[in-house]
């Protein structure tokens, strides 16, 4: 039997750009009817590879072949009419129409009249295919992310793609939303599509791919090999070169006084529904407090009306002053530095520098600031000093925030609150996304900051970083907490009963007390 | 299509240099003039011989340039105007109007009078330029309050007041301090003059009577006679402008805030930012520089509030500010060369071809923009097919 020809072969693939080579001589073999993981730290070339599959980018030199065939993209359009479909990390939807009108956009059908219900039908099809439930006269803003992200894979079904790339799709997503996504991808391939799933989650790449590629710093270390008698063990060692040591070191500390008091806080999610419901709680300083909860259960609220983002009722004190319903100005005037949810939406500001980036919080105070002026000699000096120590990775810090990888853009912005000095720091998500050195430089900064006596309030979708940072974890269910635990003692499987609004009766005692 | 070779655009990775903006720029409006140079030809002008000849009306002698940047004064205030609340992504179309408010509200102090005619002209004048920014920035105000506490869109509101700015000068013009029933007040007194090169000559004579090296010097360069040139202070207050908005640009802490609302409102908001209040701040002051316009009109070139002491500046502004990049100085190089076509326009025919090259300049400085963004390569059809 002849050998049937690989979904798509990459062969010698070199990326140039200026100063940097994004991909050195890298071969990518990917067989038909396969998941096949690309796995790699942030910026070792993963998402560049991609993009000059999906016809987004050029080669310096090097060879695809898609079924056999040699092909040269010159755009996304030439990609996409190979069958090349990607779902990126960022999604391209507009949010004021519906999932039909999103999916049908740039399409030459319909052409005039557009008769949305016969579409919707069409669609339905597809998603009773695939098993990927969305409503498509649904309007894209009402949907939850992982909702967005099956509008964006059914885009690239709909358009007849046979190969789609999954930019970390995982990333967005909630726990039970990735064994959806994983199920989806399953079925997916079951029915002749062949998946490239990027990632830097090793539990994930172990779970449901077949093959896996390894990237470090532009090389490949590990090409097309079997999932076979891998362990994340070995995985972690082909992508960062070493043995990364899973557990970072917590070290016993006493608590100091309450430095963060919220008192029956009530306040609404974005559609006007109660999102919290009397809620308290309190964390003292060199203390990380842990908050566990399924998405969408209050916990970005939470950190919103902390930080001054989101009205509410009820009394929130740092450092006994009342910052509840003020300006955020306030909050950070008592010492609070916050590591937001949306990097690149609320943390930093896309086009501007990373020296400008790094003075949002500090641009009114010596040294930086000087009467009516800033003193921007200082401020890159100082720039300079946080991106060595650090360890941003970028050209300068002229470089715009928006040209930096999701790992280089949160050491950007954990360097500005950081040095800032906090007594407390409002943690959302800090790790969600990145590539495990930049996870355990991000968890040791952390650790670093509970250690000089800051009040931690961390939240985390990763079970597993708030089991090994915090010192207590309170569970919150639908706005309420259902129980603080300390994480010494904590019983995962208790921990995800309250998550789901099981009561644990010993527990509930004592977050009343 | 078989072209020898394709061209493809490749998205820009790197940091672009920091001359590459300039560059397209200057380049896309050497590209206008060519274009607009060969629709000329096509419909039988003589291209070369017009742009003798526009070179000759505007930037030919000392005298015609005087008019040009006579022209350029206003654009480079209104100009300014725009560029500051474009920083902050707020479509201030409003200059028109608040360049308006600032002339009526700069001639209340010789009409009512504010204060007696003999007073010396720097109190005169002093109190036109308070009263003419006030005008501009009340004027900015109603639209920036509006929009920082009630989202009303700044683009309809600012549009709008330009309407009621003009009736409402008109108003005063026709009825009230109308001359003789012309739509125009009585000239203002000589103590509400901006000083001007021809009123300095006649009271001082040219630079060549005092004799000496100075006099030489302006000889050498072509200066000897000044009298007769309109060039009046008010360049002065563009320039003064200019370099007062490049500090707070480029230096100041209100600078910074004005970007990074511009840049992204909602990490503004999560830096501690007062964003409402920067907003009415910034169409006050956006007011401000277009009122401040309006009073260096009327008192340095048609001495008297009348109708139409604008022939669109403020919406020539626009164009301005969007041409220099929001830069100040790249505004004062903008607004000379608009002045200049300003200018030619009255002295060429058919007139419309100074708006065809304005247009033009316009189309072509937006679209140079693809090569901020992307890189543009020819491709050998050749050298594909191997590639492949």
């Amino acid at each position: 039997m002849p050998e049937t020809p690989f979904a798509v072969e990459m062969k010698d693939i070199v990326i140039r750009f200026p100063g940097v080579l994004a991909n050195d001589h890298v071969n990518l073999t990917l067989k038909h009817g396969e998941i096949h993981a690309l796995l790699g730290e942030n910026g070792a070339g993963k998402s560049t590879l991609m993009n000059v599959l999906a016809g987004l980018y050029k080669q310096t030199s090097g060879s695809i072949k898609i079924f056999g065939e040699p092909v040269n993209f010159n755009s996304p359009k030439d990609a996409i009419a190979k069958g090349i479909g990607m779902v990126h990390q960022h999604f391209m939807l507009v949010p004021t129409q519906t999932v039909t009108e999103n999916i049908l956009l740039g399409l030459d059908e319909p052409r005039f009249f557009m008769n949305l219900a016969e579409y919707d039908q069409k669609i339905l099809a597809l998603q009773d295919q695939f098993g990927l439930r969305v409503d498509p006269t649904a309007k894209i803003w009402q949907l939850s992310v992982g909702e967005q992200q099956r509008v964006e894979i059914l885009k690239t079904l709909y358009r007849g793609a046979n190969i789609l790339i999954m930019d970390e799709p995982t990333a967005v997503l909630a726990p039970q939303e990735i064994d959806e996504l994983m199920n989806t991808m399953r079925s997916m391939v079951d029915q002749g599509k062949s998946i490239i799933f990027i990632s830097h989650k090793l539990h994930e790449v172990t779970a449901v791919a077949d093959r896996v590629t390894v990237l470090r710093k532009g090389k490949v270390t590990a090409e097309g090999h079997s999932m076979e008698g891998l362990t994340k063990r070995d995985l972690a060692r082909l992508m960062v070169g070493r043995g990364v040591i899973f557990a970072v070191e917590k070290k016993p500390q006493e608590q100091g006084a309450v430095v963060l008091s919220v008192e029956d806080v009530e306040a609404e999610n974005d559609k006007g529904v109660p999102a919290l419901r009397k809620l308290s709680l309190a964390v003292h300083a060199g203390e990380i407090l842990g908050i566990a909860a399924i998405a969408g259960n209050g916990q970005s609220e939470l950190a919103e009306v902390i930080t001054g983002l989101r009205p509410c009722t009820g009394s929130i004190k740092i450092n006994g002053k009342e910052v509840a319903n003020k300006p955020p100005i306030e909050a950070i005037k008592q010492g609070m530095a916050h590591v937001p949810e949306d990097r690149t939406g609320v943390g930093s500001a896309p086009n501007m520098t990373i020296t400008e980036n790094t003075i949002m919080k500090c641009y009114r105070e010596d040294p930086i600031g000087n009467g009516w002026s800033i003193d921007f000699t200082t401020a890159r000096q100082r720039a300079r000093k946080l991106k060595d120590e650090y360890d941003i990775l970028a050209p300068g810090v002229r470089t715009l925030a928006r040209k930096l990888s999701g790992g280089n853009l949160q050491k950007v912005i954990l360097a500005r609150e950081i040095s800032a000095q906090p007594q407390l720091m409002i943690a959302v998500q800090p790790t969600r996304g990145l590539d495990v050195g930049a996870i355990e430089s991000i968890q040791t900064l952390l650790l670093a900051q509970r250690e000089a006596g800051t009040a931690v309030l961390l939240i985390s979708e990763e079970m597993e970083e708030l089991l090994a940072l915090s010192d207590r974890i309170a569970v919150i269910s639908d706005g309420r907490i259902m129980g603080i635990v300390n994480a010494d003692e904590a019983d995962i499987n208790e921990i995800g009963l309250m998550m789901t609004g099981t009561a644990v009766p010993s527990k509930s005692a004592e977050a009343a007390g | 299509m078989n072209l020898p070779f394709t061209i493809t655009f490749e998205k820009r990775v790197a940091d672009i240099p920091k001359w590459l903006p300039a560059a397209t720029s200057i380049g896309s409006v050497i590209v206008a003039f060519i274009v607009s140079g060969v629709i000329l030809k096509m419909i039988g002008g003589e291209p070369l011989r017009v742009a003798k000849f526009f070179y000759e009306a505007t930037f030919g002698s000392w005298a015609t340039f005087s008019d040009t940047i006579v022209k350029a004064t206003p654009l480079i205030m209104v100009g300014l105007a725009c560029a500051v609340a474009f920083k902050m992504k707020l479509w201030n179309i409003g200059a028109e109007g608040q360049f308006y408010i600032g002339a009526f509200a700069a001639s209340l102090v010789v009409l009512i009078p504010m204060v007696s005619p003999d007073s010396p002209k720097v109190v005169v004048i002093g109190l036109m330029i308070i009263m003419g920014m006030l005008g501009g920035a009340i004027w900015g105000f109603f639209p920036g309050y509006l929009k920082a506490r009630f989202q009303v869109n700044e683009i309809i509101t600012t549009l709008m007041l330009n309407y009621i700015a003009v009736l409402w000068n008109n108003f005063w013009i026709f009825d009230r301090w109308s001359d003789a029933g012309f739509q125009m007040t009585p000239a203002f007194e000589k103590s509400a003059w901006l000083p001007r090169v021809t009123d300095y000559a006649r009271e001082y004579g040219t630079f060549i009577d005092g004799g000496g090296g100075l006099a030489n010097f302006m000889t050498s360069i072509g200066l000897e006679r000044i009298s007769g040139m309109t060039l009046h202070l008010g360049v002065a207050f563009g320039l003064v402008a200019a370099v007062v908005m490049w500090w707070i640009f480029d230096r100041s802490r209100w600078g910074y805030e004005i970007k990074l609302i511009g840049d992204n409102p909602k990490a503004a908001r999560y830096a501690g930012l007062n964003i409402t209040r920067n907003i009415v701040l910034v169409m006050m002051v956006s007011g401000a520089l277009a009122g401040l316009a309006g009073m260096s009109e009327i008192t340095g070139v048609v001495h008297r509030l009348q109708e139409r002491i604008s022939p669109g500046y403020g919406f020539t502004g626009i164009i301005v500010a969007w041409l220099a990049k929001l830069n100040p100085f790249a505004v004062i190089i903008v607004a000379i060369l608009f002045g200049a076509l300003i200018v030619a326009g009255r002295e060429i025919q058919p007139s419309g071809l100074s708006q065809l090259l304005q247009g033009i300049i316009l189309f072509m400085v937006i679209s140079s923009d693809v090569l901020l963004r992307y890189k543009v390569r020819l491709v050998r059809a050749q050298a594909a097919v191997e590639a492949a």
